[in-house]
């Protein structure tokens, strides 16, 4: 009995070992690909490279049409930071006042920040860029940063809001005695309590931004301004069959940043999506 | 308001006055100003205005004119590309969706028992989800399932000669299924926290009465774990009507080979931004919005039929 017992649990974790390894395979072929010569990378199917090729780093480095790739690293940066310090500073000021206060029209305030999350972007997409283009902001990071600042992201709001309301409200009305202003309450007793949630939207903030293929390709049209995706995808326009080495070893450092969030915030991850539904 | 009034004639009571039970009207619209703004000029108001640009044949280099409802009727009856943008947005979905919530659901239920590992399992199934959204992926997708891609390399090994996945018109749509469905560890993860909440108990008394493991599946983890494949279902159709940058990166931008990977958005962004047909486009996200608005209600109708509450209740 025992024995079939332990079989099975072996039979269990060879099974989800084996699935695993097939979904991670195309991601270590990529990173092991990186590494590879150039005309090797598509007749070796092994993950390990045989003979190690550093160049293709240095070849992705110096970048394509003469920007340099860490040139689209620091204009992703830029975006990236801006829109987590936009959302994040925005969305817990909004949540603040949907959690803690009093106010006329509060449900319908509240109700109408829910339907836009359920909103295809789609539908506020052109006239997003006409608005934009006559604001004379496309073509540079605003319209990526800018709508951030102004809590678009009705999802994040939601979270903290979720998030402030499991916190005791003993402490705000203490501080009301102390003598606090609303002010000085949101930024020195909610905010610094609310730090889960906040990191929370901060790592998915970063990661939605960092990949967001779609506003990168409508809003920026100069290649010195072009983001990692943009810049990921000339590589892949104007790569023949002989420099994919290149392509992938730079494919591998895009996700380098994702994938160390990733580790450092686990945590977050995993409660994240599994209280919230976030989409990862 | 009551309750202000009454500390009036107190002149130091200030304080008191903004106990939480009275309305601070003034601080709310100071905390929702960068949001208010944001709801008037990004969302209400474009959302306005995408409903007029739908009625008129605004290109943005030209003024717009008002056509009334002929941009719908054109992608009813005249435009045979808004057909097909369907047909493949329709095919994706259904077959990604259910195929992405059963692989997630099992791979939860192996997962589930107490298995030795847990977390860095839970680690590595997360890893597609986390990266599948980015273009570094997608390019790899569109090299591996190419010709003489990785794929085709190991299925050459094994004596079986297969086809360009992403350049022939059927199969490379389900290239893009496949990606999706490569990316069911965030809806895992959903599983796996309702599969936590059933209560040990429930399994205890079944075997008891000698329910064996398929029966236990079939009417205590399902029934129980309805609400959540609810969820992820919802989410998931929402989401996948919504696909753009796989399709874009594996037909590189032209919804090819012979349209078959032209998902609704690509052919969106294709009519707003490639051909500048910026009232078509608006007339095509009100069409969208329509669609996935009917799929959510017909979901969240039905969900009243096979949605189990634990409390028994709304």
């Amino acid at each position: 009995m025992a024995e079939t017992l332990r079989k099975t649990v072996w039979l269990k974790h060879l099974a989800i070992m084996l699935i695993a390894f097939v979904m991670l395979y195309p991601v270590l072929w990529m990173v092991g690909s990186s590494f590879k010569p150039n005309n090797v990378i598509f007749t070796e199917i092994g993950i390990w490279p045989q003979q190690w090729e550093w160049s293709n780093y240095l070849a992705g480095w110096s970048g394509i049409q003469g920007n340099p790739f860490s040139r689209f690293l620091s204009n992703s940066m830029i975006v990236s930071i801006g829109a987590v310090l936009g959302n994040v500073l925005s969305c817990s000021m909004a949540a603040y006042a949907f959690a803690r206060l009093s106010f006329r029209f509060k449900a319908a305030a509240f109700g109408l920040m829910l339907l836009t999350i359920m909103l295809p972007h789609h539908v506020t997409l052109i006239p997003q860029y006409i608005l934009f283009n006559q604001l004379g902001w496309v073509n540079s990071f605003l319209p990526l940063i800018a709508p951030k600042w102004l809590a678009t992201d009705g999802f994040f709001i939601f979270l903290t809001v979720q998030f402030i309301r499991g916190l005791p409200k003993e402490l705000d009305e203490a501080a009301t005695i102390d003598g606090c202003g609303l002010i000085q309450i949101y930024w020195r007793i909610v905010l610094p309590l609310a730090v889960p949630a906040l990191i929370t939207t901060t790592i998915f903030t970063f990661l939605w931004t960092w990949d967001d293929f779609f506003s990168q390709l409508i809003y920026l049209s100069d290649v010195t301004k072009f983001t990692v995706p943009l810049g990921l995808r000339l590589f892949l326009d104007s790569s023949s069959q002989s420099d994919w080495g290149p392509m992938f070893a730079m494919s591998v450092l895009s996700l380098l940043p994702c994938f160390i969030i990733f580790i450092l915030c686990q945590k977050y991850f995993v409660e994240g999506i599994a209280t919230s539904g976030i989409k990862g | 308001m009551t309750a202000s009034s009454m500390t009036k004639p107190q002149k130091r009571s200030k304080r008191a006055k903004k106990s939480a039970a009275s309305p601070n009207n003034r601080a709310a619209l100071f905390f929702l100003a960068p949001w208010l703004i944001g709801l008037i000029c990004l969302t209400l108001g474009p959302v306005l205005a995408s409903l007029y640009f739908s009625l008129t044949d605004y290109s943005i280099l030209a003024s717009p004119n008002w056509v009334g409802l002929s941009n719908y009727t054109e992608m009813l009856t005249a435009d045979k590309l808004f057909g097909t943008s369907l047909k493949v947005t329709f095919t994706y979905v259904f077959a990604s969706v259910p195929l992405k919530l059963i692989f997630a659901l099992g791979v939860a239920l192996l997962l589930n028992k107490g298995i030795k590992g847990l977390g860095i399992y839970r680690t590595i199934y997360y890893i597609p989800s986390l990266l599948g959204g980015s273009i570094a992926i997608s390019m790899l997708w569109r090299k591996m399932l190419g010709g003489d891609g990785l794929v085709n390399q190991v299925l050459l090994k094994v004596g079986i000669h297969a086809p360009d996945w992403v350049a022939n018109p059927k199969y490379a749509l389900y290239s893009i299924v496949l990606l999706s469905v490569w990316q069911f560890g965030s809806s895992m993860i959903i599983f796996l926290s309702g599969l936590k909440q059933i209560p040990s108990d429930y399994y205890e008394a079944s075997s008891v009465d000698g329910a064996g493991k398929i029966r236990q599946f079939w009417s205590i983890t399902l029934p129980i774990l309805t609400p959540v494949i609810f969820f992820n279902l919802v989410m998931q159709i929402i989401t996948s009507f919504q696909s753009f940058t796989q399709a874009f990166v594996i037909s590189n931008g032209s919804g090819g080979p012979l349209n078959s990977t032209l998902m609704y958005s690509l052919y969106l962004y294709k009519k707003g931004f490639a051909f500048f047909q910026m009232g078509y486009a608006s007339a095509m996200a009100w069409v969208l919005l329509l669609i996935i608005g009917c799929f959510t209600f017909i979901i969240f109708r039905s969900s009243r039929g096979w949605v189990h509450y634990e409390d028994g209740g709304k």
